[in-house]
């Protein structure tokens, strides 16, 4: 008869080696100074939390943003999910954005999300163009698989980079067609969107541990909800 | 012609609203009934200003609707469209009904709900004021009229990137002291110039603009109680005076002038107000200058005759146009930071100023302020409302 451990290989995705995402520190607009670093499995609670509020607000999609984020970082918690990662900007330690993606195989990855808190400072910008240094310069694969649920999300990164149609792969995020970022794509948009300075010093980083605004802090920054009040 | 005086003034935050429209604009109306105190002194008229609810919100007729929304029936109403400068025009109505006598007391309210579409609508919506056959057919928006009119103005003048981020810089500043501001989100000359990362931080918009440079796409509502001499002195308001108003058009394509870099608009609309408050540039101690992009305020300020042309830039390197300065200008955060809900901007404008007067614009309040002065600029400078506000002493 199979013990516990031995089903839960047989339910585990194998892993492959993956690199570390090397911490950086980012100048925002405000002088505020965001690290970037990847987050370890052991703080997805945390990070779950964040995301929490946000699961019924329909402006935006962020109601689908939100769920799919949930249940992949919830995944990735629990060795449901194959070779994921996520990586956090923290300014002064408190949460400002995360992405994640995971790595399909050696040469392709896939996108997930970004999700912005603090707005305004191009904090998504700076997260999204992370992943993708992670995919291309760290992992050095050769493609990364993005769509996006919002229009605002098209327009960031399939207009932005601009990126490809890979228009016959369905993507994982409800099969849409796929549009892609290249190793070319990205080398000719990294001096205009890729930014940050290594290594970061040990005692910053030290204190890069994840805090998060208040509740009603992350649903109003997200939503941007600030009219309507005489 | 009769006095007119400012005795009441409201507005709400501008941003992105919960509230529909002709919510949004009762909101702020009742700030400003609130605050004039009439008592039983009855509404005469009401006159809206609004761009492009017809086209962005599918609702025409908002003076009607605003008037039975705050039961101020058999008011008059009218609406007032005239671009970005709808604001003041509006104001300028209800100013011309006083002073002629056709009623003793106004309310007068902007409004915009540009967040309903999205950025891209929005911006067309905006674009549609340019000249459609030399400019709106080619693709022109406004950001990048700006973008041209940026470029030749710092060649020839010497305005450097640093100049610009200068007013965004104290514009960002001054909206953290103004709860009604759109963004309340300081900005670093490190952060959007100077770092290796102001790359990514504010990326280009229309060069030489780059995106901290350009005024924010909003919604919100402002109004003004305009009343006559009599009811401002039966009602015992603080006395700030409409002083004098200008107005003047120019050629609706910009390349039509012979000097692009010369607002003359802003120019003649603002030597005709001053001319009618019997005052000078110089007297000013606050103004309000309608920054939808960074270079506009440099250049208006010039055009209104704060400083000599090609001077503005170096005045901002002094620190005069802060809070604090000789001179300052939008201690509201401007259309740069407060926002630009298009139709409600010329009277946010009027807002800011009558606390200013009043002694009431807490936190940011600029020291004895006794005159003021307004730059309503619509189209991209070929239709101009000047206004100059003055405190009178009881």
């Amino acid at each position: 008869m199979a013990s516990v451990m031995d089903l839960e290989a047989l339910l585990r995705p194998p892993a492959m080696e993956m690199p570390p995402y090397p911490p950086k520190a980012i100048t925002l607009a405000s002088g505020e100074e965001m690290i970037v670093r990847q987050a370890s499995r052991e703080e997805m609670p945390i990070l779950l939390t964040a995301i929490y509020p946000l699961l019924l607000v329909e402006r935006d999609y962020y109601d689908i943003v939100a769920a799919r984020l949930y249940s992949e970082l919830l995944a990735y918690k629990r060795y449901r999910v194959k070779d994921e990662y996520v990586l956090v900007g923290l300014i002064d330690g408190v949460l400002a954005g995360l992405v994640n993606g995971r790595l399909v195989d050696a040469k392709v990855g896939m996108s997930y999300h970004t999700l912005t808190i603090r707005r305004g400072l191009r904090v998504g910008s700076h997260l999204f163009a992370a992943k993708m240094e992670y995919h291309i310069e760290h992992c050095g694969q050769d493609e990364v698989l993005i769509v996006a649920e919002s229009p605002i999300g098209f327009r960031r990164w399939m207009i932005e980079y601009p990126l490809d149609k890979k228009y016959e792969v369905q993507h994982e995020l409800g099969g849409v067609p796929s549009w892609v970022l290249t190793r070319k794509t990205y080398f000719d948009a990294k001096p205009r969107l890729v930014s940050g300075r290594r290594p970061v010093p040990a005692e910053k980083l030290a204190a890069a541990v994840i805090r998060l605004p208040g509740e009603d802090a992350v649903r109003l920054q997200v939503t941007g909800e600030k009219g309507g009040k005489a | 012609m009769r006095s007119v005086y400012v005795i009441g003034a409201g507005m709400t935050r501008f941003g992105r609203s919960e509230w529909p429209l002709v919510d949004l604009a009762a909101a702020a109306s009742l700030a400003a009934l609130h605050h004039a105190n009439l008592g039983k002194v009855p509404v005469n008229a009401v006159v809206v200003a609004n761009m492009g609810a017809g086209r962005i919100n599918r609702q025409t007729a908002i003076a009607s609707a605003l008037v039975d929304r705050l039961s101020l029936w058999p008011a008059a109403a009218e609406a007032v469209e005239n671009g970005p400068a709808s604001g003041a025009s509006a104001v300028k109505v209800g100013y011309q009904a006083i002073a002629s006598g056709m009623a003793d007391v106004v309310l007068v309210t902007g409004v915009e709900m540009m967040r309903a579409v999205d950025g891209l609508e929005a911006t067309d919506f905006v674009a549609s004021l340019s000249q459609p056959e030399a400019e709106y057919i080619y693709g022109v928006t406004l950001p990048s009229l700006a973008g041209l009119f940026a470029r030749l103005y710092m060649d020839r003048y010497g305005v450097e990137r640093k100049h610009l981020a200068l007013v965004a810089i104290k514009n960002h500043d001054n909206a953290m002291k103004n709860p009604y501001a759109h963004i309340h989100q300081p900005i670093t000359m490190e952060g959007i110039l100077t770092s290796p990362e102001a790359v990514v931080n504010n990326p280009p918009v229309a060069e030489p603009l780059h995106m901290f440079d350009c005024c924010p796409v909003s919604d919100g509502a402002a109004a003004v109680v305009l009343a006559s001499e009599e009811v401002a002195a039966k009602l015992g308001a603080a006395r700030v005076a409409i002083a004098g108003i200008g107005q003047a058009t120019d050629t609706h394509a910009v390349h039509e002038r012979q000097d692009p870099t010369d607002l003359k608009a802003v120019r003649l609309a603002s030597a005709a107000a001053f001319d009618k408050a019997g005052l000078k540039p110089s007297d000013i101690d606050v103004a309000e200058l309608h920054d939808a992009f960074t270079i506009l305020e440099i250049a208006e300020s010039e055009a209104a005759g704060f400083f000599k042309v090609g001077q503005a830039h170096k005045a901002i390197e002094r620190g005069e146009t802060k809070l604090t300065g000789k001179l300052p200008i939008n201690p509201s955060g401007g259309l740069k930071a407060k926002g630009h809900p298009v139709g409600a901007t010329g009277v946010a404008q009027l807002v800011e100023l009558t606390w200013q007067l009043r002694g009431e614009a807490t936190g940011r309040q600029v020291a004895k302020a006794k005159a003021a002065y307004a730059c309503n600029f619509g189209g991209f400078g070929n239709n101009v409302v000047a206004t100059v506000l003055r405190k009178e002493e009881r």
